[in-house]
């Protein structure tokens, strides 16, 4: 055989399994596309819906009207502030406790961290709404927190702690603490212990090792739990309209309650909309930070 | 871990964690005795013990119809979601596209977008379509919320096992999809069934979707759940929530307890 023939049968050779490795990839494809066609069918032509009707006035005609309302109406302004208030407060009080816990979960035996862990996973797992109810039996007037407080006498009269931003808060961050330990734990779980003993080695006190090696190496971890946190506070739902008693509204219930009361789309779109827009940019800033805090820690 | 630091200078820590964890643990189950209460009310104790609230639960029609919509859509949302969900974890794992971050992103979109969007935008849709309080209608959109957490699971999955075995299967003359089928899903059994379960547990709670888009007969548990939250507090809410505290928490503890035994022989 000649050696053009040879490099003629390579090329077919060659050609033969592109084709086979397209094919194959086409048929990995395929794999993924009723996933991607319900996105497509039930996420994406909704939402695009929405961004239509809020674009647009009765008539049909391109409008920033809703948009222009949003800003310059008190009451729209008002349900911004609240719905970051309560975010950013949920999102500071699950760091406060939930950071001590999941450092304190990654230090002790292995064993021992997954007993504990389900501390965290049961409720994970744990319809919403029983959840809320419970909260709603133990925050009441005459509920046992109060009942408690008033018995070993550190308040006379009970506390007012649902129905109201208090009863919301305490609610939420019960919802959201797993959601940043789980991601924290992990990243803790990974950490080198080696980097530690090294610190100590070298006479470092406990205190200076965690702060100055572990904290920084923990980051990665906080930042993605403190933000998912965070962005998931913004759209919630449920817990707010439960324990809030109607007296708290957050930008998710304010949509929802226009669609449900009013014939006032357009607004309630647009609202939606700019939830939307705050959320994606929220979770591409998180995806900015954390490759940029990872690339520092190399 | 070697312990660096000894325990007694812990006990703050220690204190603070066992503090958070009674926070996490101990308000789910106020609603067991509560449910058992004899009086109308929500006192803590309850005055006296009564099953009174469990038959309110099993006897009015009401109740009854929502358990079965839900109990349906989550299971049938199960069947849907399950082999779409794995279907994509694998073709993803296997086939490494340029795109796989996009295709991730987009297939698990559904948890970033506010569910409260998605259900407005799916009434809108489905008003036009006719599909507004309809079986379908339901399991569609549970299957979409669904489909995430099955993907999420069984990637994790597919991480920790060996693909070669797949290719010894497929070298020796196995089908594809019989090679999967007899050689890779065994070995990545529980991470499916927990992708599975997953998806029953999340289409069974789901309430903002259904809210908007199930109602009279085709109302789901949730849904009905949620109304009564909102206007009374009605304690047959707390037997509900004991049933449901034990189907939702029971076979995952099982699963998890099945996988941990595997991993540490």
């Amino acid at each position: 055989m000649t050696a053009t023939a040879l490099h003629f049968r390579d090329d077919v050779n060659a050609q033969g399994l592109a084709a086979d490795q397209r094919a194959e990839r086409r048929g990995l494809f395929a794999l993924c596309s009723p996933g991607l066609l319900l996105v497509l069918l039930l996420l994406l032509i909704p939402v695009g819906w929405l961004f239509t009707l809020s674009a647009i006035d009765g008539d049909g005609a391109l409008t920033t009207e809703n948009y222009t309302r949003i800003w310059t109406e008190g009451a729209y302004v008002n349900i911004f502030i609240v719905t970051f208030k309560i975010s950013a407060l949920v999102t500071l009080i699950c760091v406060a406790i939930g950071y001590p816990l999941a450092y304190c979960l990654s230090q002790i035996p292995q064993k021992w961290a997954g007993i504990l862990m389900l501390g965290v996973l049961v409720p994970f797992w744990t319809s919403l709404l029983v959840r809320t109810y419970a909260w709603l039996v133990l925050l009441q007037r005459r509920g046992i927190v109060n009942s408690f407080l008033m018995d070993i006498g550190a308040i006379t009269a009970p506390l007012p702690l649902v129905n109201n931003m208090t009863g919301v808060i305490i609610g939420m961050v019960h919802v959201m603490l797993p959601f940043l330990v789980l991601p924290l734990y992990a990243s803790m779980r990974s950490i080198d212990t080696g980097y530690l003993r090294a610190a100590a080695n070298l006479g470092a006190s406990p205190t200076r090792a965690f702060w100055q090696i572990f904290f920084p190496l923990s980051m990665p971890g906080l930042v993605a739990g403190l933000i998912l946190t965070f962005v998931l506070c913004l759209g919630f739902y449920i817990t707010p309209a439960v324990l809030g008693g109607g007296k708290v509204q957050m930008i998710a219930q304010r949509v929802e309650a226009s669609v449900s009361l009013y014939p006032t789309w357009g607004p309630a779109a647009a609202l939606g909309v700019v939830l939307l827009v705050l959320t994606s940019v929220f979770l591409l800033l998180s995806r900015w930070a954390l490759s940029r805090l990872n690339a520092k820690l190399g | 871990m070697e312990q660096h630091v000894p325990h007694s200078h812990r006990f703050w820590l220690y204190g603070l964690t066992a503090l958070t964890l009674l926070f996490l643990i101990a308000p789910t189950f106020i609603v067991v005795p509560m449910s058992f209460s004899s009086s109308r009310s929500l006192i803590f104790p309850p005055p006296g013990w009564s099953l009174q609230w469990y038959e309110n639960f099993f006897t009015r029609p009401q109740w009854q119809d929502a358990t079965f919509v839900s109990l349906r859509v989550s299971f049938l949302t199960m069947l849907c979601a399950t082999p779409i969900g794995v279907a994509a974890a694998y073709g993803l794992h296997v086939g490494r596209f340029r795109l796989n971050g996009t295709i991730y992103g987009a297939l698990i979109s559904p948890l970033m977008v506010p569910v409260i969007l998605i259900s407005i935008g799916l009434y809108f849709v489905y008003a036009q379509l006719g599909m507004v309080n309809t079986t379908l209608g339901l399991v569609l959109a549970d299957t979409m919320i669904a489909v995430p957490f099955v993907l999420v699971t069984v990637s994790a999955g597919l991480k920790t096992y060996d693909m070669n075995q797949e290719m010894v299967a497929r070298s020796l003359g196995a089908h594809r999809l019989w090679a999967f089928l007899t050689v890779t899903l065994p070995q990545i059994r529980y991470s499916v069934i927990s992708g599975a379960l997953l998806a029953f547990i999340v289409a069974f709670d789901e309430v903002i979707i259904a809210m908007l888009i199930s109602g009279g007969e085709g109302a789901t548990l949730t849904k009905r759940m949620f109304s009564s939250l909102r206007d009374e507090v009605d304690p047959t809410i707390a037997a509900i929530s004991t049933l449901l505290l034990i189907l939702t928490t029971v076979p995952p503890l099982i699963l998890h307890y099945l996988a941990n035994r595997k991993k540490t022989p």
